[in-house]
């Protein structure tokens, strides 16, 4: 799951101010947490000094031969503008920017990945999609998500009273994983053969 | 030379660090290391310690040796990939430098540049199965390599005085199945940890050199209690450099505290690693102090 956060003001500014701008939103993908509020209240400044074309408002901005035959409805609208500012996740800015491939299109969000999947309620549990699951090795718990180095063979010197050296509000990855396997009287887990991360997996699908 | 050889000789073996400077002068540092770590058997070289940009480790390993030093290569696996960090295993060996330390590294958000990317492909245990791989005649990838392979003495870390000594244990036993043949530990300032550590760590049956801080302060050693991983100096040993700000700042105190650790510790071990931290220049003293 991805959750977007508006673009600070002052990133934001620089690129319409005194311009005029079509607006794209993308709302109700179930992936995707929209700033809706904010969104609108940064709009409506913009309508209100008379800088927008055009709006649209709709789902899975993504989708690209849907949103060609949206676009081509405000054609009009977009040709009036400067630049085309899109509100959606990085997937979606690029869709509407290699449609609009003239025009100047720019991101009115950041997109950052948020645990859990769809379906699923975002919770504590971590899994950034790597392509060789760990978690057999090491009793359930994640070592890419849950080690601030994603370390596969075992806890680093960082860990201070059980707590990372990065984020001493986070418990050392390792030092659960060590737990977790000495609980389940699977300490001889740790003693398999030296892990190697396999940075290419996702070429291979 | 490589400091295995001198472990397999029954040495008690002496080596001590220096850290690169942020710049490209090191007359100084080399003067120094000249000057007082002639008596030890290696000098480590920290490869951007503690994340903070300096200069570069093999570098600085190629200077000492030219001045007859015998140096560590330390590689961290945070600042390079594994194609980096093969290259510069491969550089070390045409410089002629025989000895290296893999370590994982600290974290980049820990030090100058928190903003940076934080590498680590590899970790210690990867690093040192590539080094095994390399003296083989072959790389990570597979390919063979063309002529010599390297020959390296590989050395590792582990920290004896950690709150989780078993996890460190463990992580000890998979590097030396990857090929460790040597160990530097953390910094002690707790002997019976260290004691105990050892009972446990004799089973792998290779080399440890304690690791040893000359305390320079109490507000040192506080500030090293609150934010450095696997260092806990104790209550007494505060008060004895506070006792006498002068003696202590004088370095005396110190170095009375650290010959006291090593004393304690080297029944157990077969070496002590100095980070001297800037006192280089009391690195003899503390040695004929601890009657090295």
């Amino acid at each position: 799951m991805l959750i977007t956060e508006l673009k600070a003001r002052e990133a934001l500014m620089p690129l319409v101010e005194g311009k005029k701008v079509f607006i794209i939103n993308c709302e109700g993908c179930k992936e995707v947490h929209f700033p809706g509020k904010e969104a609108r209240e940064f709009q409506k400044e913009l309508a209100d000094a008379g800088c927008v074309t055009g709006t649209i408002t709709t789902d899975y901005i993504c989708n690209p031969e849907n949103m060609e035959l949206r676009l081509q409805n405000h054609m009009e609208e977009i040709k009036a503008a400067d630049a085309v500012l899109v509100f959606s996740c990085g997937v979606g800015v690029q869709t509407i920017a290699n449609y609009l491939e003239d025009k100047k299109v720019y991101a009115g969000c950041d997109t950052y990945p948020l645990p859990g999947f769809q379906g699923v309620t975002p919770l504590e549990y971590k899994c950034d999609q790597c392509g060789e699951c760990y978690l057999n090795l090491t009793g359930g718990i994640c070592p890419i998500t849950a080690c601030s180095k994603s370390l596969v063979n075992g806890q680093c010197g960082g860990s201070k009273d059980g707590m990372c050296e990065v984020d001493n509000t986070m418990e050392c990855g390792w030092e659960r994983i060590y737990r977790r396997l000495a609980q389940l009287g699977r300490l001889d887990v740790l003693k398999c053969p030296t892990q190697i991360r396999n940075f290419a997996t996702d070429d291979e699908i | 030379m490589k400091i295995t050889e001198l472990f397999e000789r029954g040495e008690f073996v002496v080596s001590a660090e220096v850290g690169p400077p942020k710049g490209f002068h090191v007359e100084h540092l080399l003067e120094e290391a000249k000057t007082y770590l002639k008596g030890v058997h290696a000098v480590n070289v920290t490869d951007n310690q503690s994340s903070v940009m300096r200069l570069g480790s093999l570098a600085m390993c190629k200077a000492l040796k030219d001045e007859g030093l015998n140096p560590i290569f330390q590689l961290a696996c945070r600042d390079r990939n594994r194609i980096a960090l093969e290259s510069d295993l491969l550089s070390a060996a045409m410089f002629g430098i025989e000895n290296i330390l893999c370590l994982t590294g600290d974290h980049t958000k820990m030090g100058d540049h928190p903003q940076a990317k934080p590498v680590f492909d590899l970790d210690s245990v990867s690093l040192l199965h590539t080094v095994s791989k390399l003296e083989e005649g072959e790389d990570l990838g597979g390919n063979k390599l063309v002529g010599e392979p390297p020959k390296f003495a590989k050395g590792a870390v582990v920290s004896p005085c950690s709150d989780s000594v078993d996890a460190q244990l463990a992580k000890m036993e998979r590097k030396v199945a990857a090929g460790a043949e040597y160990f530097q530990t953390q910094a002690v300032f707790e002997p019976e940890k260290f004691i105990k550590f050892m009972e446990k760590a004799k089973q792998f049956g290779k080399p440890v050199q304690v690791g040893i801080i000359i305390p320079k302060s109490a507000g040192m050693v506080r500030f090293m209690n609150n934010n450095v991983a696997g260092i806990h100096v104790p209550d007494e040993m505060i008060e004895e450099l506070k006792k006498d700000p002068e003696k202590a700042k004088a370095g005396i105190t110190g170095v009375e505290i650290a010959a006291r650790i090593i004393k304690e510790c080297k029944p157990y071990c077969q070496g002590v690693h100095i980070m001297a931290l800037g006192w280089e220049s009391k690195v003899p003293e503390l040695l004929k102090a601890a009657g090295i």
